[in-house]
């Protein structure tokens, strides 16, 4: 296939984003699975980019998880996320920027609905008001975290003190990304580069002087699925999905996986471990993983933030493999200690998978 | 090997850059016909060899068409060439021809 008539075409996926004054919603499951990624993000934005973003103690989950596994219905799901508007609007912003890409699909399809059905917009106005008193506007702009990384990929880069590229031998690192399918997969025109050739992780990848790979399964699903990895019966689905995309990705020798979404992350960092304990089959070079990270912790560790204070031990797949490629001093020895020197535990040695 | 309390599924990707297509491009050749075959199982209905097994024209020869012939020589094997299929599609395929041209692709007659 000639895909540079396809790129050209995806390229038209432009969106816009807001300069500032941004709205932070959260991730209920983020702070568990990657505990240091909004920090870093947050930390970027506030402290390297001088920009305004509020961060609301008061927001709740979207409810995303739950709608999607249909425990709870649209209804509800809307009334929560119009609270969520409601505290950016009592706040005085508007611009709302989701931490997640559930939420950010979430988001996206509330708003398109009450685009279109603008009756329905006015019986979640009544509903919310009915039960807590508050009035909402509209985001007046809506971008996923991502996407304000992606806008100052430049700005980043250019105080970045490390890039994608092995300081061995000067090569670029392999690196393979993945969205999330409610980044673009809903709505195509909400995400930059589309569906196809989605570039918010790539472009970035590329400014920091990565080789982005577009391998085979680069659109399939993480495997997270909700059902699929909610029922524990179900599992099976979630980690074969994932599985495809390993051995997809797996004969191009990747770095690194990039990652997006709250999931995403996580089932294509555990699921290596799964699969080695279950099958003996590792994807990365000598008995190893591939390491995983976010956008956000990509863009810290290229920033030159310890990575134990980005979180980055908190990874199944251990990074230090890729800290030596990039040349990333680090700590063994802190590894797992707190900010105060305290250590809270290590994890035990997984018996198929090198971790080192 | 650990338990997780679930399995990883085999994967039912069809490789079609891997996959051997040749037969399928051998019995096409001879039975034309099959181009013909708009896959409305006409055949694994009325065929009394799927009544008694896991065998079916259709999904017979879909599979052979994607290169998937691991068990093809079991499935054919099943045919009694009674030729109630061929009385039965609504398209013309010369179905029984199509079993005889497998089974002498794979030398089994
Ligand atoms: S000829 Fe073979 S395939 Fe056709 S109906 Fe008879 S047994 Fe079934
Ligand atoms: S009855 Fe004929 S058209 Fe229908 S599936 Fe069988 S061979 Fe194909």
């Amino acid at each position: 296939m000639i895909s540079e008539g396809k790129k050209t075409l995806w390229n038209d996926y432009q969106k816009e984003i807001a300069d500032d004054n941004y709205f932070y919603a959260r991730s209920c499951i983020r702070q568990n699975f990657f505990p240091g990624a909004e920090k870093t993000f947050l930390k970027i934005l506030k402290e390297e980019l001088k920009k305004d973003v509020y961060d609301d103690p008061r927001h709740t989950t979207c409810t995303g998880i739950a709608y999607h596994s249909d425990v709870v219905s649209l209804e509800t799901t809307m009334t929560v996320v119009a609270r969520q508007f409601a505290l950016m609007t009592e706040r005085g912003y508007r611009n709302f920027v989701p931490s997640c890409i559930t939420s950010f699909g979430i988001y996206t399809e509330i708003m398109e609905l009450w685009e279109h059905h603008p009756e329905i917009e006015d019986k979640i106005r009544h509903l919310l008001f009915k039960a807590t008193g508050r009035e909402f506007k509209v985001p007046a702009n809506l971008a996923h975290s991502s996407d304000i990384i992606y806008k100052y990929r430049n700005e980043i880069a250019g105080m970045s003190k490390f890039k994608l590229i092995n300081k061995n031998t000067g090569a670029p690192l392999r690196v393979v990304e993945h969205i999330g399918c409610h980044y673009a997969r809903m709505f195509p025109h909400k995400g930059i580069g589309g569906a196809e050739y989605p570039c918010v992780l790539s472009g970035l990848a590329e400014t920091f002087g990565a080789e982005v790979i577009d391998y085979p399964e680069r659109r399939a699903c993480c495997g997270f699925g909700f059902r699929q990895y909610v029922i524990q019966a179900n599992r099976g689905y979630s980690i074969s999905c994932s599985k495809r995309k390993f051995e997809s990705m797996a004969p191009y020798k990747p770095d690194l996986i990039i990652t997006n979404c709250p999931g995403c992350p996580y089932f294509l960092d555990s699921w290596q471990y799964v699969i080695s304990e279950m099958e003996g089959k590792t994807y990365g070079q000598k008995g190893q993983g591939i390491p995983v990270l976010t956008f956000e912790e990509l863009s810290g560790l290229m920033m030159g933030y310890n990575p134990w204070d980005i979180g980055l031990q908190m990874h199944q797949i251990p990074v230090e493999p890729l800290l030596d490629k990039i040349g990333v001093e680090y700590q063994q020895d802190d590894k797992y200690c707190d900010a105060q020197g305290r250590t809270f535990g290590k994890p035990v040695i997984p018996e198929m998978i090198k971790i080192c | 090997m650990n338990s997780f309390g679930f399995e990883i599924q085999k994967d039912n990707t069809i490789e079609y850059d891997k996959n051997d297509l040749s037969l399928a491009a051998f019995v096409l050749k001879h039975e034309p016909s099959l181009y013909n075959c708009i896959q409305c199982g006409s055949c694994s209905g009325s065929c009394p060899a799927s009544a008694i097994s896991s065998y079916q024209f259709r999904k017979m020869q879909l599979l052979m068409r994607r290169g998937e012939i691991k068990n093809l020589r079991e499935d054919v094997a099943h045919c009694l060439l009674c030729g109630k299929c061929i009385l039965v599609c609504p398209r013309g395929v010369n179905t029984r021809n199509v079993i005889r041209q497998i089974r002498i692709a794979l030398n089994m007659n």
